[in-house]
């Protein structure tokens, strides 16, 4: 089955070419050019990643991706002309998974979508447990003491990435590697971001966490099980 | 000399200057006081110039005034003393008239008329006195003997000549300490004259005059405390506003753009503060129309970003679509797509450097720093270039040692490292770049050197000029921007760092990057020099070809200073490789 890929951006010349391209590598492709008719196309065609354009008339994209991840944990990649710091932790920090910056090369947006919907290949029945959080690795479910955390697949990924090597300390760049699917050095801001994303979600109390811990200078990894 | 130097040694001297030290010390210190108030305080020097001034009028007027009361207190004394000697001299010229001073019996009647003289003349009412008096009578020495009545001891030589040659004569004498008015005449008898002397004490007019004299400078200083207070007051009156507009005019300064004076009244204070707070108004209104520019600038700036981005990202896919088929595509055609493939990269770059520089000079840039392994970021830089190094075939030659640890932007700072490896790449016609990175406890270093073609006298300040080019001629293997350099200054100067050209014709060129460890720290010097030591002992003259990076803040020259740059490099046979 192929995967779906919605677009949501008001340029057409540059929705149309995202459409030659991404069905030229195998994806089916919506497009919606106005940000208040996105979160509509997310609930009617349940796409399997959004492609999101920050600036959008009528609402703007930051806005956009907070309503679609206050209902939905679909991966969000934000195209963005900006590269300036603001903008794109504003745009991780309002729910986005990764982002591609204007102008681009397809390859790099085709390898991007990929790491996002790469995920759903049949993985085998593992129970990993950090602190005491458990995480049930096939069901894509992580609890604690029985109550659920919703988790966005991104985060789900980062946690078990971190859960599945306990002792390790993963830096930055290897997370990137390993979660994002970047082969080359990337904004390491995407994986500070989802830290504090996930920690807010996972952690009792976020400003001392027990679930991912900081290595000071180093990195990230797991709390004690 | 020894002498000195034993007394030198005696505990005594040396306590004795020890303590003239510490004195000299104390005074020293007292007198910066008193300079330090007198420089800062309007109201201090107002104070004690006003005293100082009224001190001399005071004096000059005090001064005159006791000599004109002691001249007319004198001259009335001296007018009725003459006046009763007259009536003396008649009184007494009545009683004598008869009496022959050489008879016997004589001295009896002069005691006799010189008791009736002061007798009468307190006795005698309406007429002008003079005060109390005293009276002394005597024939003189001259032919005879001198008979006398009265005390004659006050009186001088001269004037009992004076008299006796028949005039009357006034002198001022002392009397048992009294100062006196002596008036001495002749009087006429029957034989030979006789002198009168009337003696007035003038101790009363004395204590009149001192009286005064006390009045006039209790007054005196009793009027300059006054004047010294009422001159604080009023300078007081003029001080505290000008303090006041001090105050609100710092507040201004440091940025409370929304300070006023209050304006009370409409004196000149009044008028000044209504001048300063329509400056001030007219300052904010500027700067907030400067931060609006600023502001629409940068929102310009995005913008242009967003809305070139966009098309330039369709024109991007749609080339990379077509030169992904390219073997499909007839030879011209295939030529074209690889043409707008790569041509689009350069735009890309060019677009790219110029937001980033644009950005960099609207000053809203920020650095994102974190304590970083130095080795890491410069290594990182160097693998983004390598692929331009194997291209040209040129070696890449790293000494990187690890543990030097800096507060750097790594984005900034690899982007510096790369362009500088790139260009060195570009320009070192494919012999070794070395690239060196050194720390000590202050700073950090990279120097990047290659052995090409080398910068021409003057080159190396013009190096960082924006769009400038070595030689038109020269290959550009990494289709740098002209842009690259520049903005590897501004990055290197927002880290509070200095970035410098060195090179010399047939020598090749170096760049270092010197960056403060501590972010925010003053860089004084760098752990590695810039130009090469002693690698050619052909030119071992020293080698100032370098171009300081002015520190943040200041702004870029835009012309190079000639005079610093290469002046050593002046024979053009060696410019030859």
């Amino acid at each position: 089955m192929k995967s779906r890929v919605l677009v949501v951006d008001d340029d057409p010349a540059l929705a149309e070419m995202l459409t030659i391209v991404l069905r030229g590598e195998g994806f089916d492709t919506a497009v919606v050019g106005d940000g208040t008719r996105a979160l509509p196309a997310v609930r009617d065609m349940r796409p399997d990643v959004v492609l999101l354009d920050l600036m959008l008339p009528g609402m703007n994209g930051i806005d956009v991706c907070r309503a679609i991840r206050a209902e939905s944990g679909v991966p969000i990649v934000m195209l963005t002309a900006k590269s300036d710091t603001v903008d794109i932790v504003l745009g991780l920090e309002s729910g986005a998974d990764d982002y591609v910056v204007k102008p681009f090369k397809p390859k790099e947006l085709v390898a991007r979508i990929r790491a996002r919907v790469r995920r759903t290949e049949n993985e085998p029945a593992e129970q990993l447990t950090i602190g005491d959080v458990d995480i049930d690795v096939p069901a894509h479910q992580v609890t604690r003491q029985g109550e659920r955390i919703a988790l966005t697949p991104l985060e789900f990924d980062l946690l078990v990435a971190l859960a599945r090597k306990p002792r390790q300390v993963f830096t930055r760049e290897v997370l990137l590697e390993q979660v994002w699917g970047y082969r080359h050095a990337a904004d390491t801001r995407l994986v500070n971001v989802h830290v504090q994303r996930l920690r807010s979600k996972v952690e009792k109390d976020p400003e001392h966490p027990e679930v991912v811990l900081t290595v000071r200078g180093v990195g990230y990894k797991a709390g004690p099980p | 000399m020894s002498l000195r130097s034993q007394v030198a040694r005696l505990p005594g001297a040396r306590w004795a200057r020890r303590t003239a030290a510490s004195a000299a010390v104390v005074f020293a210190e007292l007198r910066a006081a008193v300079l330090t108030a007198w420089r800062r305080s309007l109201q201090l020097r107002v104070v004690v110039s006003t005293l100082a001034l009224s001190t001399a009028v005071v004096l000059v007027l005090g001064l005159v005034l006791q000599t004109q009361i002691a001249d007319r207190l004198i001259q009335a004394k001296f007018d009725a003393a003459i006046i009763q000697a007259e009536s003396a001299r008649v009184v007494s010229e009545r009683d004598l008239s008869g009496v022959d001073p050489d008879r016997e019996g004589a001295q009896g009647t002069l005691n006799n008329a010189l008791d009736r003289l002061t007798n009468q003349s307190t006795a005698e009412s309406g007429a002008p006195t003079a005060g109390e008096f005293r009276a002394a009578l005597t024939t003189g020495t001259g032919s005879g003997p001198e008979i006398s009545a009265g005390e004659l001891d006050a009186i001088s030589a001269e004037q009992r000549q004076a008299v006796a040659s028949g005039a009357l004569t006034t002198q001022y004498a002392t009397v048992d300490g009294i100062p006196t008015l002596v008036v001495g005449q002749p009087v006429r008898t029957a034989g030979r004259e006789l002198q009168l002397y009337l003696m007035f004490p003038l101790d009363a007019e004395q204590r009149t005059l001192g009286l005064i004299q006390s009045t006039l400078i209790v007054g005196g200083l009793v009027l300059l405390l006054l004047l010294a207070g009422i001159a604080s007051l009023v300078t007081r009156q003029v001080v505290r506003p000008v303090k006041q507009a001090a105050a609100v005019a710092e507040r201004f300064a440091e940025g409370h753009l929304d300070e006023r004076m209050p304006v009370h009244g409409e004196d000149e204070v009044a008028r000044l503060f209504e001048s300063y707070n329509e400056m001030a108004g007219s300052i904010q209104s500027q700067i907030r129309q400067l931060e609006e520019f600023g502001a629409l600038q940068r929102r310009f700036t995005s913008d242009v970003s967003h809305e070139l981005r966009t098309p330039l990202t369709t024109v991007r896919m749609a080339a990379d679509v077509l030169y992904a088929s390219r073997d499909e595509l007839l030879p011209a055609l295939r030529r074209s797509s690889e043409l707008l493939v790569t041509e689009l990269d350069r735009f890309e770059t060019l677009l790219g450097d110029l937001l980033e520089i644009s950005r960099l000079d609207a000053g809203v840039a920020e650095l994102g720093s974190d304590r970083l392994d130095m080795r890491h970021v410069v290594s990182r830089a160097v693998e983004a270039v390598r692929g331009l190094a194997e291209e040209s075939g040129t070696p890449l030659v790293l000494d990187l040692p690890g543990d030097v640890y800096a507060e750097v932007d790594s984005r900034r700072v690899e982007r510096i490292v790369r362009n500088l490896v790139a260009n060195a790449i570009d320009h070192g016609e494919g012999r070794p770049v070395h690239v060196t990175l050194a720390g000590d406890e202050r700073a950090v270093a990279v120097v990047v050197r290659d052995h090409g073609v080398g910068l021409r006298s003057g080159e190396a300040g013009l190096v960082f000029n924006r769009f400038w080019r070595a030689e038109e001629s020269r290959a550009r293997r990494s289709g740098g921007s002209g842009l690259g350099l520049s903005i590897s200054l501004e990055d290197a100067r927002l880290h509070g760092g200095w970035l410098q050209a060195w090179g010399e014709p047939g020598r090749g060129s170096a760049f270092r990057l010197t960056l403060p460890r501590t972010e925010g720290d003053l860089l004084e010097s760098s752990p590695l020099p810039l130009q090469p030591e002693g690698d050619d002992p052909e030119h071992g003259h020293p080698l100032p070809a370098s171009v300081p990076t002015p520190p943040w803040g200041t702004p870029i020259p835009v012309e190079p200073v000639v005079g610093s740059v290469g002046s050593t490099v002046d024979e053009p046979e060696r410019a030859e490789p």
